[in-house]
């Protein structure tokens, strides 16, 4: 296995990049995507509720491939997508709807006399949110949020089928060339196992800094 | 410190598992290859009356499935249910769908006993399996579209060039060799292929002119241009250990090709697509 990773270098490599680049950017782009829809599920204003609401309804009931796919073969006629970009985009908007949610937990388990307090200090609903709910939502749902960036990271072997050039497609190019079904996966087990397990190290201790002692 | 050390032996325990998993997996695949016996499928084909094939289900013509009926088609189907009948006269064709990709492993494992499905025999592939004598002549070719400029696989050999292929076939690793300058995407299956050609993903389609064609047949909006620029015997594949299975469909084919039932049945599939004349697929 060692010999079909050093001839295959290159190629495993490249995959890696190329997922670190999708999910680097899918993180930043869905945890702003997605705190935007939840601030909108709970501000006062019942047409944003409702659209926020269509919105993180629909696309987290959507399976990943098929919002990938149609970046890929439909948007794609209109506007000029390759598979690494329609793959991005899909996992952002997919993984938006997810953190979406779970940031709207953290914010409604704030208590409401926070919110009341700022309110009556003179500060505007958006200064409340910005300065005194969201510090504390975030806190909150680091958990949570951990979890669905560790899912963002492994959701990106999406890109494998829109020859997005990521790992899983590395992956089965080779499988595909070498005939070899066991050491290509395994390898790739590997590097995502690189990729998420200090994520999940460092959520942990993240968990423990922020919240430990708090209570 | 002590949270140090804690953490260097867990991702210890992590590395040694990792690697206790590889040790183990190459041990397993290395005494799987070894315990398999000679001539397993042979027997079974002789004694239990069914024959598995591997085949494609999404190539016209050639192997695909008929929505309407539910039943697999093509030239390769009639061939694979003739050489069953021929091999053992009491024998049923069962019929397993594979892709490009997947067809090696589940011969290897042992889901399927041949594989029939547009295979060109190559020397890297006679590594890993063995072939038939082959049974069709098909030549690659490439399918753009409509308005496109592209005469010919020349005018794609730049570089921003992009070349569409499914992943695991001969022509996507072919094409490196003819166009290296234009970038191959790879797909998983003809259909994702065809709408990410019809999608503007890559420039052209390539692919043995065979499968263009049935692919091709309905739709007006691509063409298939420049000929073929390479030959493409397809074969059968058969595992290592199945001399038997392997020497009976080489004389059943050997058969149909004399008794004229292969030629119908090539007439009968290409007999009317414009632009091929089915004698050449015979050769």
């Amino acid at each position: 296995m060692w010999t079909l990773f050093t001839e295959n270098s290159d190629a495993f490599l490249t995959g890696f990049v190329w997922t670190i680049l999708a999910s680097l950017i899918a993180l930043v782009g869905a945890t702003i995507l997605g705190t935007v829809f939840a601030l909108l599920q709970v501000m006062p204003n019942r047409f944003a509720n409702k659209v926020a609401n269509i919105y993180v309804e629909i696309v987290r009931n959507i399976p990943l491939l098929v919002i990938t796919m149609f970046f890929y073969v439909v948007v794609a006629r209109m506007w000029h997508l390759d598979g690494f970009t329609s793959g991005t985009l899909g996992l952002t908007l997919y993984s938006s709807a997810f953190i979406a949610e779970t940031v709207r937990a953290g914010i409604l388990a704030v208590p409401t006399g926070q919110l009341e307090g700022a309110r009556s200090n003179g500060l505007n609903w958006y200064q409340s949110m910005w300065y005194v709910v969201l510090p504390q939502a975030f806190k909150l749902v680091i958990p949570p949020l951990g979890n669905q960036f560790i899912s963002l990271i492994k959701n990106s072997s999406v890109l494998a089928f829109v020859a997005g050039m990521d790992l899983m497609y590395q992956a089965n190019a080779i499988s595909q060339t070498t005939f070899d079904t066991f050491g290509p996966y395994i390898i790739v087990a590997i590097f995502y196992l690189i990729l998420t397990m200090p994520l999940s190290y460092y959520m942990r201790h993240l968990e423990r800094k922020l919240v430990g002692g708090g209570e | 410190m002590q949270s140090t050390t804690k953490k260097v032996l867990a991702w210890g325990a992590v590395a040694l598992l990792a690697l206790g998993a590889w040790a183990a997996i190459d041990k397993m695949s290395e005494n799987k290859a070894r315990a398999s016996q000679k001539n397993l499928a042979y027997d079974r084909v002789m004694n239990s009356n069914v024959m598995n094939w591997g085949i494609k289900g999404d190539t016209k013509l050639v192997g695909a499935m008929n929505i309407e009926s539910g039943q697999y088609e093509g030239f390769e189907i009639d061939l694979a249910k003739e050489l069953t009948k021929r091999i053992n006269p009491k024998a049923k064709a069962e019929l397993t769908q594979v892709t490009s990709g997947t067809r090696v492993p589940m011969l290897l494992n042992g889901n399927i006993d041949t594989i029939i499905a547009t295979m060109t025999i190559t020397d890297d592939r006679k590594k890993v399996v063995d072939f038939s004598d082959h049974y069709f002549s098909a030549g690659q070719s490439i399918m753009v579209p409509d308005n496109s400029k592209v005469k010919s696989v020349k005018d794609l050999n730049y570089k921003g060039a992009k070349i569409l292929a499914v992943t695991g076939t001969n022509s996507a690793e072919n094409i490196k060799k003819i166009a290296p300058k234009a970038q191959v995407v790879g797909l998983p299956d003809y259909s994702t292929a065809m709408s990410a050609l019809e999608s503007g993903q890559g420039q052209a389609l390539t692919s043995d002119n065979t499968i263009l064609f049935g692919l091709g047949a309905d739709k007006p909006n691509l063409k298939i241009v420049g000929g073929t620029f390479t030959t493409e015997e397809y074969g059968m594949a058969f595992s290592k250990n199945e001399p038997k299975l392997e020497a009976a469909t080489n004389k059943a084919l050997a058969d149909m090709r004399a008794d004229g039932s292969y030629d119908k049945l090539a007439q009968k599939w290409f007999g009317t697509v414009r632009g091929l004349d089915w004698k050449e697929v015979t050769k």
